[in-house]
């Protein structure tokens, strides 16, 4: 089953390859890893998107908890959550498909950021399967080149992950 | 008051008590071994390779309980005892390792002797730390002596680089040490604790098995009486020998792999089993499904979350300290009214004395050639079960597992998890730097010796008397029987040929050497060598090249799928 892991860890240089490293030494699936410093500039939040039965995402969860800089784990898939991904697509916009991108873009809530003459580059956010989906509704010889931060995820209502 | 990195470095293993340690001096690293010469209250021990001395500070850690300190130069001197710390992570034994790194402002240039330590040594380390400005080298090393030491132990590595350990700063040691993101569980959970006593008392046939947790835990005396008070029967694995008493008759002997009959049946077929301080090892419960496809409850106690239902899942887990959750199941033990049932146990019991019968460590002695099993018998009657051994790896190990009855923890030093040849002679050194005086055995074989053979060189500059007991068959013997069993007797790179003459060369090192080649020399050449307090004496006895290890349950087998002596 996919899962989206969400930590805060000490926001200090190496502390990313400890993560990644844990990953591929035991053999566990990474679908996407997104890490930034949050509003406490000495902590890193991370959300892990990734795959396993249930036995090895409680490893995953433990593993984690042992390495000395994660502070905190929590499993967002556990309760109610909110997932978002940023992607931008830059795609050939020329004659009669010109317009029908912009109506692509507009009806998945996309904006386009950035125009040239042969070019349109659209900014989407969503799931990454509404993401996935908008990939899909156009042609796919159109696109240049896409771009994708992969998943972060919060918890609704009042779950907070805070130290 | 201001001193310099290295100094500062030296001021902290002062205040941490550090008595020993042992390393390798190098370029990066010269400032800390300058400031090692002005000062008598560390003493260092110079070995020959980098990995002797990790594995020197690893002995003299799980002989003591104390924190094994090792001091390496950066590149080569980091690598070198990258096996010596993957050994002792496998084992989780705490120690501390500093090593030197190239300038600061060389660092990620290939620098002369650089090599990314930190990363290098991320995969085998509890932690590491790379220190970036010498006004930060006390709390990291206070950091790194409560990190090895605390929770599941394990080695952390300190990196420093050489302008950070000539910089000034302002030394004073931390009292105190929190580090918010780290807090090992010590108590257990006491609504399990209830649980599993409930489950022991009502159990049928129930079981304790106990590993390498209650020895680093210092629980023997919680886990024997535990045992006494359940009327269970006990097994350790490897990494548990000496946790509890072997000569006791609740001891069912080591289970796994080269495990006695009794244990082995008394773990598939108890319907309660108890696991304190080990990991379900695939050495040791052999194939999952197998272990998994008998139904029996299982309560789990270990300081490591990660340890629980990683390979099996557990009914009761208990997360703390083993020796203080011990002392609190006793207590809830005691304070029942409900005792475990005479009668149950007294069946379970006959059914265990009729496995203990088949006699599992039974083997053909010889008048013709040395059987290792009688030389590791004799030792024991010789040295009345009080020595500290220490082994390599390979048959040699697993026959001193089987054949010297440890009945104290800390007595036997092996490489249980990583398996690392090498590992007996510089554990050896760090024993009997922990414990002069005291007999030292390391058993070997003509492998394994040959990894680090070069440290008796350290064993004569420092005075160490330890005794080498080489199984010397020939043959690369584990490896060897297994391409008797499952290669065809296809002997694949396992014969060892143009040996040295092991006597003149523990002599060319300044040691005793004996060759002994028959059975009727054996008990005469240990008796003489353990007569030699002060020397060191190598004895190369020339063992039968065909023999085997048994009981065996083969790779990927069930705990009962084991082949017998009596088998073949």
């Amino acid at each position: 089953m996919r899962h989206i892991i969400s930590l805060l860890m000490e926001n200090e240089a190496g502390a990313l390859s400890r993560v990644a490293g844990l990953f591929s030494a035991r053999g566990y699936n990474i679908e996407s890893l997104t890490v930034a410093p949050t509003e406490d500039e000495t902590l890193s939040r991370m959300t892990i998107v990734t795959r396993g039965s249930d036995p090895i995402i409680e490893q995953i969860k433990k593993q984690l908890n042992k390495l000395i800089e994660v502070v905190t784990v929590v499993d967002l898939t556990d309760g109610e959550h909110i997932e978002r991904e940023l992607m931008l697509v830059k795609v050939r916009a020329q004659g009669e498909v010109r317009e029908e991108l912009k109506r692509m873009a507009d009806i998945f809530r996309g904006r386009i950021i950035d125009v040239s003459d042969k070019t349109y580059t659209i900014e989407l956010t969503g799931t990454g399967s509404k993401l996935d989906n908008f990939l899909l509704s156009i042609d796919r010889n159109l696109i240049l080149e896409t771009v994708r931060t992969g998943s972060s995820g919060i918890g609704r209502g009042d779950r907070i992950l805070k130290l | 008051m201001e001193l310099t990195g290295a100094e500062i470095a030296i001021r902290c293993l002062q205040e941490e008590g550090v008595e020993y340690v042992f390393g390798y001096p190098g370029g990066a690293v010269l400032f800390i071994y300058d400031a090692l010469f002005n000062q008598e209250k560390v003493k260092h021990i110079l070995v020959r390779h980098e990995q002797a001395a990790v594995h020197a500070a690893d002995g003299y850690s799980r002989s003591t309980d104390k924190v094994g300190v090792v001091l390496v130069t950066s590149g080569p001197g980091v690598t070198n005892a990258v096996t010596g710390i993957a050994t002792a992570y496998m084992d989780s034994i705490p120690m501390v390792v500093i090593s030197g790194q190239v300038p600061s402002t060389y660092i990620g240039e290939d620098a002369f002797q650089e090599v990314d330590a930190v990363g290098i040594t991320r995969p085998c380390v509890k932690h590491n730390f790379l220190v970036k400005d010498a006004k930060d080298i006390a709390s990291t090393l206070k950091k790194a002596f409560y990190l090895a030491k605390s929770g599941r132990p394990g080695p952390v590595l300190v990196d420093i680089p050489k302008d950070i350990s000539n910089q000034k700063a302002e030394y004073s040691y931390p009292a105190t040490v929190n580090i918010r993101s780290y807090h090992p569980e010590k108590q257990g959970d006491v609504t399990s604790i209830k649980r599993a006593a409930q489950l022991l008392i009502e159990a049928k046939r129930p079981m304790i098995y106990a590993g390498g947790g209650v020895v680093l835990s210092e629980g023997s005396k919680q886990l024997t009486d535990l045992v006494h008070l359940l009327g269970a029967p006990c097994t350790n694995t490897l990494m548990g020998l000496g946790g509890y008493p072997a000569s006791d008759k609740q001891f069912v002997g080591m289970l796994g792999m080269h495990g006695t009959y009794e244990a082995n049946m008394g773990m598939q077929n108890c319907d309660v089993l108890l696991a304190v301080g080990a990991r379900f090892d695939d050495r040791v419960i052999g194939n999952v499904e197998h272990f998994t496809s008998v139904p029996r409850k299982i309560i789990h106690i270990d300081i490591d979350p990660a340890s629980i239902s990683k390979r099996v899942q557990v009914d009761v887990s208990i997360v703390g300290d083993v020796a203080n959750v011990l002392g609190d199941l006793l207590a809830v033990l005691h304070s029942s009214k409900q005792k475990p049932d005479a009668a149950t146990s007294a069946t379970w019991w006959k059914q265990i004395e009729e496995w203990r019968s088949r006699n599992s460590l039974k083997y053909r002695n010889s008048d013709e050639v040395i059987k290792p099993q009688y030389v590791i018998e004799k030792l024991y009657e010789i040295t009345h079960g009080e020595a500290f051994v220490t082994s390599d790896v390979g048959q040699h190990q697993m026959f001193a597992a089987q054949y010297y009855n440890f009945d104290k923890p800390r007595r036997w030093i092996n490489s249980g998890g990583l398996g690392t040849m090498g590992f007996g002679l510089p554990a050896a050194m760090g024993v009997q730097l922990a414990h002069p005086g005291a007999p030292v055995a390391c058993v070997t074989g003509e492998g394994s010796i040959q990894m680090n053979i070069q440290e008796l060189s350290t064993c004569k500059q420092f005075g160490l008397p330890i005794k080498v007991i080489a199984l010397n068959n020939r043959y690369l013997g584990m490896v060897r029987q297994w391409q008797e069993f499952f290669h065809g007797n296809r002997y694949s790179e396992s014969y060892m040929d143009a040996l040295p003459d092991f006597v003149k060369l523990a002599e060319a090192y300044g040691h005793v050497g004996i060759l002994v080649e028959k059975p009727s020399d054996v008990e005469g050449a240990l008796r003489e060598a353990f007569a030699r307090k002060d020397e060191l004496v190598f004895m190369d006895f020339r063992t039968d090249p065909t023999e085997n290890v048994f009981p065996m349950v083969p790779g990927g087998k069930g705990l009962s799928e084991v082949i017998l002596a009596e088998d073949l």
